[in-house]
């Protein structure tokens, strides 16, 4: 009943309204915007104005489609499963767990030449490196080389926060779980010799993480000194200071690790392993003909039926070989402009026809 | 419960308009469907997690208290976990917008210079700002007559003394005198009577006067004002003062009348026996300076005639009646003279009953009954009431937008009838069906006469309209137009004879008439019985929404009943303002309010809350969809900060400046063109087709957004320097892709771009971009993780993600341009057929 009341009473007590002395010019200001006459454009969307839309998206979708497309299928790309599941695969033996380090070798064949710089990935398949509980499972102030996150890894970070009470470094499943495989490239000249291609460990990792997000902690020259009173991660064979010989990109700061700890979007994934730079002379940087693929075989995907494979690629304006976006702004352009003309055809004939065309669209 | 308070309460209920009921009930598929995410993505997760690789595999190990928590635990914790992974499906902020836009827009109401009166220098007011858009969505308007169709300032016309006219008064004083001046009468009556008549005027009222000199000057100069409750009684008084009665003023109970002698002549005034709105008549008793006791009476023919002993009733009433078919408010006066003796008797019966204190009305009234018998008629009064400016143009224009327009009034049919003429409520081809005491009583019995009219009106009426109910809104230009006329005795006859055996469909039959009628007027109607009708027609099937608009307190009743109350600021007090949603100066602005602003009102918030619903819908798809990729661990796909931002920051301010200067029709255009009205009908933009529309274009883009994302990711890179993206970079392309969709659709919606939308619209864009770069360029050092650092820039120097944006957006919005041009075939088509057959 209160609450009716209530209402009652403002209802009553609502508006102010002093008859008596109505002395006061209530009259509403005569503004644009009070009346609501705000100057405004007020676009008609006839098919007068949508249809040259069509055909003009037509016309631009469908040649950079084509451009897409064709930049994309000049791109040349090799793709080399070294899972080793099936039973003749090289691989195969690697398997068995007592094998360790296994060493494999795959021979495959560039029917073409790469040219420019080549690029090799790996790709793993069915890893879940977008797993809720995954991906929290880092402390970006250690990687920044915070010297207290150093010693005191986030909660975030467990179960791999802490191994035989010394605090991990780098703590978390990402850096628990880094890639370890080692690929090696080798072009077969002859029946006999085999040349090593040299790959660049360097510039694959992102400048702003190499440079600003990820830092080694604070401390003397010596990088295993820095990292006093930190433990290896569990599944690492060596501690994070011996990544690399070089001390600029050993640390938090290998490149390899800062790939790794960029998780990938989808349980399929690639990231950059190496790069084969662009020879000088006007050769091919790997010219066709028979190679073989060396494999120190560590990472066990086998146990959750995934997929290894390593990647060689060349690289174009638009990035790796992605055939849907060449496709899709061509099928785009082309509905476009298709639908440009049968409502043109429609519009033309109601405008210009006078008997009743009955039209159900 | 028994104080006055709670006796007088009308129960108000809280009113809300069809479109909150619209969102309440959006609000429930929305709750089902994030119901059914939650529920299907918990399902999935156990389904996939019972291969124990999927559940815990080498490099993702559980801690050891995840792997101790109970499974039943652990289920219902991830139930909970996905029901906040998308709860943002449920427009929380939308609640807010709408809240603001109606608090805000209102306020377009009360700036209108349109709704400004200059008489009484006020614009329209506003009460109550829920019920904005319901002005557009309006099926029936219930009027008052006096005060608001017509000006409620009267003049008296003429009067009948003893069956002789008097006309014209208005020149001078000397109206009646029989000295000289052009004779405006016919014949004359006696000289006694006519000055009875003239007493009787000046007598028999509650009028106040004010003086508004200062006291030092001469009486007789003082100009009077009077003031009443009843703008008729002052109507009187002035005009038996045009006749040379004056009334001086009441003093001390000593009532002061100058005559066309100018002599002052002094009464006592003994009592007073009130107006009330059963009796329609009202008298006072006075004691002339002579000693004798007269009670003059006045009142409603209805109320006057059978109780006077006269026998010349028959001339003044066919006086009456003829001034009753002219539109005007017709009144009869009698007297008696009360001996000495007989006066103890009534003034003991009067102060007895005023002192009562149990059942004090019903004795009052039986008193008053009782002295208002045997009484003599001296005549009637005719007094004109103006029709208010454009009333007719306005209701013409509402019949236009498929509004029903009832008329409620307490005055006689005949005069009430000749008012709708006037305002063209009945045009001259409209069919009247009438159902009053004069047609019902011809007959012996009542109800039996009543239910054969009823039936032969149904059959009438359904023979006539086709039986589909959608099309008559259009069929009424076409076909014969029917007004149906009842009074109040009839109604409650109708209304009230659920008892008897086999009539109790009498209602249900009535209201069939009703409904098929374009017009509808009430009369004679008692205050309440206004509200049962407003009531009676807001039950029907399909809850049509009715307007109720008036001026006085007897309208009260019926604004607060219906869906909508509209007080007009009148001469009758200010309660019909006060207690009503919305306040205007006059009638004629309904016209505006309902047709423009209404109209704009309701599109606005009709698209607000569309728009709110899709724009959440297409946010949180994405994110459904990713967790059958990311192995259902609830995964967010956007980063914390777009997840609040969005509604927030992001998409909020187009919509709220969409939502309030939206015009997608010129206001000039919706009031000229009343039939634009009738596209909104019904709550014609909440219905289940457009609501379908809606989440299916929700739902096409949010899949659009993610397999489109999830496509361009199925290469090795994107740059050209081969570096690799995450899944930040994946969510942040998906949410740059979603805030431009949603924001360019909201600009191919908005048809009227003042420099605020262009504003808020590219502003909003502008900030997003501004904010990602602002957000991701700085280590944030309260921050545990710094997941977005660089992902922004990095991804917009893919040339790659750029191309890919702007595709997925344009196959996005690629629908709702398609459909637009195919209305606009459509309507074109439309066009020539009518033209073709409009040639034929």
């Amino acid at each position: 009943m209160a609450m009716n009341y209530n209402a009652k009473d403002e209802v009553d007590g609502g508006p102010p309204g002093a008859p008596g002395g109505a002395a006061k010019n209530r009259r509403p200001d005569n503004t644009a915007f009070k009346q609501q006459r705000l100057p405004a454009w007020q676009p008609i969307l006839t098919a007068g104005t949508v249809l040259p839309t069509f055909f003009i998206i037509g016309l631009i979708f469908i040649p950079i489609g084509i451009g897409i497309f064709v930049t994309s299928n000049n791109i040349r790309e090799i793709e080399i499963d070294y899972t080793g599941t099936e039973p003749s695969s090289p691989c195969n033996k690697c398997l068995f767990p007592n094998a360790t380090p296994c060493f494999c070798t795959i021979n495959f064949t560039l029917e073409q030449s790469f040219e420019g710089n080549v690029f090799m990935y790996y790709g793993l398949s069915n890893f879940y490196q977008n797993h809720r509980r995954y991906v929290k499972s880092r402390d970006d102030s250690q990687l920044n080389g915070d010297a207290s996150a150093l010693l005191n890894p986030s909660k975030e970070c467990e179960p791999y926060r802490r191994n035989e009470d010394k605090p991990i470094a780098p703590c978390g499943a990402i850096a628990n779980s880094m890639f370890n495989d080692t690929l090696e490239l080798f072009l077969i000249s002859n029946e006999s010799q085999s040349t090593p291609i040299p790959l660049q460990r360097k510039g694959i990792a992102w400048w702003t993480d190499k440079n600003v997000k990820f830092r080694n902690p604070p401390g003397g020259k010596d990088l295993e000194e820095r990292f006093k009173g930190t433990t290896k991660p569990v599944n690492w064979v060596k501690p994070v200071y011996m990544l690399d010989s070089d001390p600029n990109n050993s640390g938090f700061i290998n490149e390899d690790f800062i790939v790794w700890m960029r998780t990938a979007a989808l349980p399929t994934f690639r990231k950059l392993y190496r790069l084969i730079e662009r020879r000088n002379d006007l050769h091919p940087t790997l010219p066709a003909g028979q190679y073989y693929l060396n494999i120190t075989y560590n990472y066990p995907v086998h146990s959750f039926d995934g997929r290894k494979r390593m990647i060689l690629s060349t690289i174009s304006w638009m990035g790796g070989k992605n055939p849907f976006l060449g496709i899709a702004y061509i099928t785009i352009g082309s509905i476009s402009f298709l639908l440009g003309v049968v409502l043109l055809v429609i519009n033309h004939k109601y405008r210009n026809s006078s008997n009743t065309a009955d039209i159900t669209i | 419960m028994e104080t006055k308070m709670a006796l007088n309460y009308q129960g108000k209920s809280q009113k809300r308009s069809a479109v909150e009921k619209s969102i309440n009930a959006f609000l429930i598929v929305y709750l089902f469907i994030l119901l059914t995410k939650a529920a299907v993505c918990t399902t999935l997760k156990y389904v996939w997690q019972s291969n124990p690789n999927n559940d815990e595999p080498w490099y993702n190990q559980k801690t050891q208290k995840e792997r101790e928590t109970l499974k039943v635990l652990k289920m219902f914790t991830d139930f909970l976990s996905f029901m906040v992974l998308f709860n943002f499906i449920i427009p929380v902020s939308m609640y807010v917008t709408v809240e603001m836009q109606k608090f805000l827009g209102s306020f377009f109401i009360s700036w209108d210079k349109d709704f400004y009166d200059e008489e009484i220098h006020e614009g329209a007011l506003v009460n109550t700002s829920d019920l904005n858009e319901e002005l557009g969505q309006v099926d029936y308007v219930f009027t008052d007559k006096t005060g608001t169709l017509t000006e409620n300032s009267m003049e008296f016309i003429e009067c009948c003394i003893d069956g002789h006219k008097y006309r014209g008064a208005a020149q001078e004083a000397e109206g009646l005198s029989e000295t000289d001046g052009p004779l405006t009468y016919f014949d004359k009556a006696d000289k006694n009577r006519e000055e009875l008549f003239l007493r009787a005027l000046c007598l028999c009222h509650t009028v106040e006067t004010k003086t508004n000199d200062v006291v030092d000057a001469a009486t007789e100069s003082t100009e009077l004002t009077y003031i009443s409750s009843s703008p008729d009684e002052i109507a009187l008084v002035k005009g038996a003062k045009k006749y040379g009665f004056t009334f001086v003023g009441n003093q001390n109970g000593q009532m002061k009348v100058e005559n066309q002698r100018k002599e002052i002549e002094v009464y006592e005034l003994l009592h007073t026996l009130n107006f009330d709105s059963v009796r329609r008549r009202m008298s006072v008793i006075v004691k002339n300076q002579a000693g004798d006791i007269i009670l003059f009476c006045k009142g409603a023919d209805s109320a006057v005639f059978p109780r006077v002993q006269n026998h010349e009733i028959e001339l003044t009433k066919a006086h009456v009646e003829r001034n009753a078919m002219d539109g005007y408010r017709t009144l009869c006066v009698a007297f008696k003279e009360i001996a000495p003796d007989d006066y103890e008797r009534i003034n003991r019966q009067l102060i007895e009953a005023k002192m009562a204190l149990q059942d004090r009305e019903e004795k009052m009234e039986r008193v008053f009954d009782d002295i208002e018998t045997n009484m003599n008629l001296i005549g009637a009064t005719a007094v004109e009431d103006r029709l208010q400016d454009q009333a007719a143009e306005t209701i013409e224009a509402l019949h236009a937008a498929g509004l029903k327009v009832w008329v409620l009034t307490g005055d006689k049919m005949e005069t009430a009838k000749s008012t709708c003429y006037a305002c063209r409520l009945f045009q001259t081809n409209t069919e009247l069906l009438e159902l009053t005491t004069k047609t019902i009583e011809e007959s012996e019995r009542k109800e039996d006469r009543l239910h054969e009219l009823l039936i032969e009106y149904r059959k009438k009426l359904l023979h006539d309209f086709p039986k589909s109910t959608r099309s008559l809104k259009k069929a009424w230009t076409e076909h014969q137009e029917y007004g149906l006329i009842i009074d109040g005795s009839t109604l409650s006859l109708i209304l009230n004879s659920s008892q008897d055996s086999g009539s109790h469909n009498y209602k249900s039959i009535f209201l069939q008439i009703c409904m098929k009628c374009t017009a509808v007027l009430c009369c004679r109607m008692a205050p309440l019985q206004k509200a049962q009708i407003v009531r009676m027609v807001k039950n029907l099937k399909g809850s049509p929404i009715t307007l109720s608009i008036g001026d006085g307190a007897n309208d009260v009743s019926m604004i607060l009943e219906s869906h909508v109350g509209i007080g007009i600021k009148g001469k009758e007090g200010r309660q019909a303002a006060r207690n009503s949603d919305y306040s205007v100066p006059k009638f004629k602005h309904l016209k505006k309010l309902l047709l423009a602003h209404g109209h704009l009102y309701y599109v606005r918030i009709a698209h607000l809350v569309q728009y709110f619903f899709y724009k959440n819908l297409c946010f949180i798809l994405p994110q459904f969809l990713y967790q059958f990729f990311c192995g259902f661990s609830q995964q967010p796909l956007y980063d914390a900060a777009y997840l609040t931002m969005y509604n927030i920051c992001f998409t909020s301010l187009p919509i709220l400046a969409y939502s309030l200067l939206e015009q997608h029709i010129n206001i000039d255009t919706l009031t000229s063109d009343p039939r634009l009205y009738m596209k909104i009908s019904g709550n014609a933009m909440l219905q289940l087709g457009p609501f379908l529309y809606w989440t299916f274009l929700a739902a096409f883009e949010g899949t659009v957004f993610f397999f489109g994302t999830y496509f361009l990711f199925q290469t090795s890179s994107l740059e050209e320097n081969a570096k690799v993206y995450g899944n930040w970079t994946f969510g942040t392309i998906v949410f740059t892709v979603l805030v431009f969709t949603v924001t360019l659709k909201l600009a191919l919606d908005t048809r009227f771009w003042t420099w605020i939308n262009h504003f808020v619209i590219w502003g909003s864009l502008a900030f997003y971009v501004f904010f990602s770069f602002f957000w991701g360029g700085i280590i944030w050092p309260f921050l545990k993780q710094q997941r977005m650092y660089f992902v922004f820039a990095q991804m917009l120097s893919s040339v790659s993600t750029w191309l890919a944006i702007i595709l997925l957006i344009f196959i996005s919005l690629f629908p709702e341009i398609l459909l637009i041009v195919l209305k606009n075939v459509k309507r074109r088509s439309a066009r020539v057929h009518h033209l073709i057959s409009s040639s034929a």
